[in-house]
């Protein structure tokens, strides 16, 4: 099939649309003149500049250790959440309980980030680190646990029934048969939850304290002021860092998809 | 047992990190402020039993929800949110559609490539796309520079710090939620159908028109709330691109919430945006679930 004419310039256009933004602001980071509107040559010293810049590496590391936190114990919790929505059947207050999954889906930001400041100060906890953690972690899990379930509902039960039938505890029914069989969502889910935590400012803003300072809240009061090439770098990496991480992610589970194609055709000839 | 305490952990952490404290929302948009700070008028006297619970519901009013109605600026703030969604939404759909509409069109090898081109830019920073047009649409920058250098204006158009700006963010960031449910719905299209019509002598614009644009609609519908739910409460854009008369709910909370330290107010906010958002989000289930059935 041959493209017309009109889906080859709605293509070209949406997909510029989407991309020219980042690729000037990637081509931007390796200028050389402060004014950062104003091309005075390819430089990299952005970059240095950028890794000698202590409030940056220091909010860096805080949001990477909030990111790994939170979206690990999100993954578990989702994990576990979307288990008892798909296969608990009924219990008391399941309306209640797949409400408050699927609720702060559509929640605005600011009110998530109001309410739990309310709690955090209502239950007089400091605030930094392990409350943005808390946060996150709240809303990241609902997000794992929609991502779970949808694998969950479309898999066989009778797998898990067998594997009862045959003598095997409900955990170790779950660890040896459920468990690698909703993998690939579980760790969508987390890389998900990951990238949400790393991308949050608002929430984090509401619910962090003095002592914890994450890389979007840094970013936010320093973009304020404008665009500077610190930023320009800083974006680049992260850009950088995301696009090869989702291009490996989606080469390996074409990869695991292939192998387990070709494994099951091996079953049936055999 | 163990079914008890799977269900427990999940459950009991939202109701602790979620439902409570919504609970607390609600308490504060109804009490006092009291000296700036917490903790807020009334407060429950659990010593007193159930008479310091009728002290506590007595002591609650609806002052600040009046206050919302007598400051023009509130209810000016949700208009204009309303406002800026809804014209957002639409040139979402008008930047999308036509997209989405090519992504199906196109080659069959392609299409896993262009959606995860689509899918992309959702797993950059949100605060960096943003960013990204700050230093386009300034009066200095590169838009401006290219279009005076090609010899459209000689004076440079001031985009950043308007709404002009505000509706391109939200099209650029929003964009993938469009346009991936109008394409899951242009993907299935039978294009036995279009040739049909056009060998009974329908023209290229009537196909569509009879064929295409209805078969496409729940994706549309879908697309839009995606775009329409979010963009009500909306933080980000505004400040960053938005200017002084960019009026949107998501930034008054902000700023009644971290500038004037106004939490009654503020909480008083938050539960009337919850309000509003009701209704598109119901309306959204509704058209969600008429899908479903309609799949089967």
């Amino acid at each position: 099939m041959r493209l017309s004419w009109f889906n080859t310039i709605s293509l070209t256009l949406g997909f510029a649309f989407l991309y020219l933004p980042m690729v000037i602001l990637v081509i931007y980071s390796f200028n050389e003149s402060k004014l950062v509107t104003v091309w005075a040559g390819f430089s990299t010293k952005w970059y240095g500049e950028l890794l000698k810049n202590e409030e940056f590496l220091d909010a860096a590391w805080v949001t990477i250790r909030v990111a790994a936190m939170s979206s690990t114990l999100a993954t578990v919790l989702g994990t576990l959440a979307a288990y008892v929505l798909v296969r608990a059947g009924r219990f008391a207050g399941r309306t209640l309980f797949s409400g408050m999954i699927y609720a702060p889906l559509v929640m605005p930001e600011v009110i998530t980030g109001l309410s739990l400041l309310l709690l955090f100060i209502g239950l007089d906890i400091d605030r930094g680190v392990m409350t943005i953690v808390l946060a996150h972690t709240t809303f990241s899990m609902c997000y794992v646990s929609v991502v779970v379930s949808s694998r969950l509902a479309s898999f066989d039960t009778s797998l898990e029934e067998a594997a009862l039938d045959l003598g095997a505890s409900p955990l170790n029914a779950f660890f040896l048969v459920t468990l690698p069989i909703i993998a690939p969502a579980v760790i969508a889910g987390w890389l998900l939850a990951f990238t949400l935590s790393l991308d949050d400012l608002v929430i984090a803003s509401f619910t962090t304290g003095p002592s914890a300072t994450t890389l979007p809240i840094k970013i936010f009061s320093a973009v304020r002021l404008g665009v500077s090439p610190e930023i320009n770098a800083l974006s680049t990496l992260m850009i950088v860092v995301v696009t090869v991480g989702v291009i490996v992610a989606s080469l390996a589970t074409k990869r695991a998809a292939v192998a387990r194609a070709r494994e099951e055709l091996a079953v049936e000839r055999s | 047992m163990y079914r008890r305490l799977l269900i427990a952990v999940p459950y009991l952490w939202l109701l602790l990190l979620f439902l409570v404290p919504f609970g607390i929302v609600l308490k504060i948009s109804l009490s006092d402020l009291a000296l700036a700070r917490p903790p807020y008028l009334p407060q429950i006297d659990v010593s007193k039993g159930w008479e310091g619970i009728a002290n506590f519901l007595a002591g609650l009013d609806f002052e600040n929800y009046i206050w919302l109605t007598e400051d023009d600026l509130y209810w000016k703030a949700y208009l204009s949110s309303l406002r800026i969604a809804s014209i957002s939404t639409a040139l979402t759909l008008l930047v999308g559609y036509p997209l989405a509409y090519s992504m199906a069109r196109a080659p069959r090898e392609w299409q896993p490539t262009l959606v995860m081109l689509v899918i992309l830019p959702f797993w950059t920073s949100f605060l960096i796309r943003v960013y990204a047009w700050i230093g386009i649409l300034s009066t200095e920058g590169y838009l401006n520079q290219f279009l005076m250098s090609v010899g459209i204006i000689d004076v440079p158009l001031k985009i950043l710090n308007t709404n002009t700006a505000v509706y391109i963010g939200i099209v650029y960031t929003y964009l993938p939620f469009m346009v991936l449910p109008i394409y899951a719905a242009l993907e299935r299209l039978d294009g036995s159908l279009l040739e049909a019509a056009e060998d009974l002598g329908s023209s290229r614009a009537g196909a569509f028109w009879l064929i295409t644009w209805p078969l496409s609609r729940p994706g549309v519908v879908a697309g839009c709330f995606l775009v329409f739910i979010p963009v009500i409460g909306e933080f980000v854009i505004p400040s960053l691109l938005g200017g002084s008369g960019t009026l949107m709910i998501g930034k008054v909370l902000w700023e009644e919430f971290f500038s004037n330290r106004d939490w009654p107010v503020a909480s008083a906010v938050a539960i009337v945006l919850l309000l509003i958002l009701v209704i598109p989000i119901v309306l959204f289930q509704r058209n969600e679930d008429r899908a479903r059935e309609a799949e089967r």
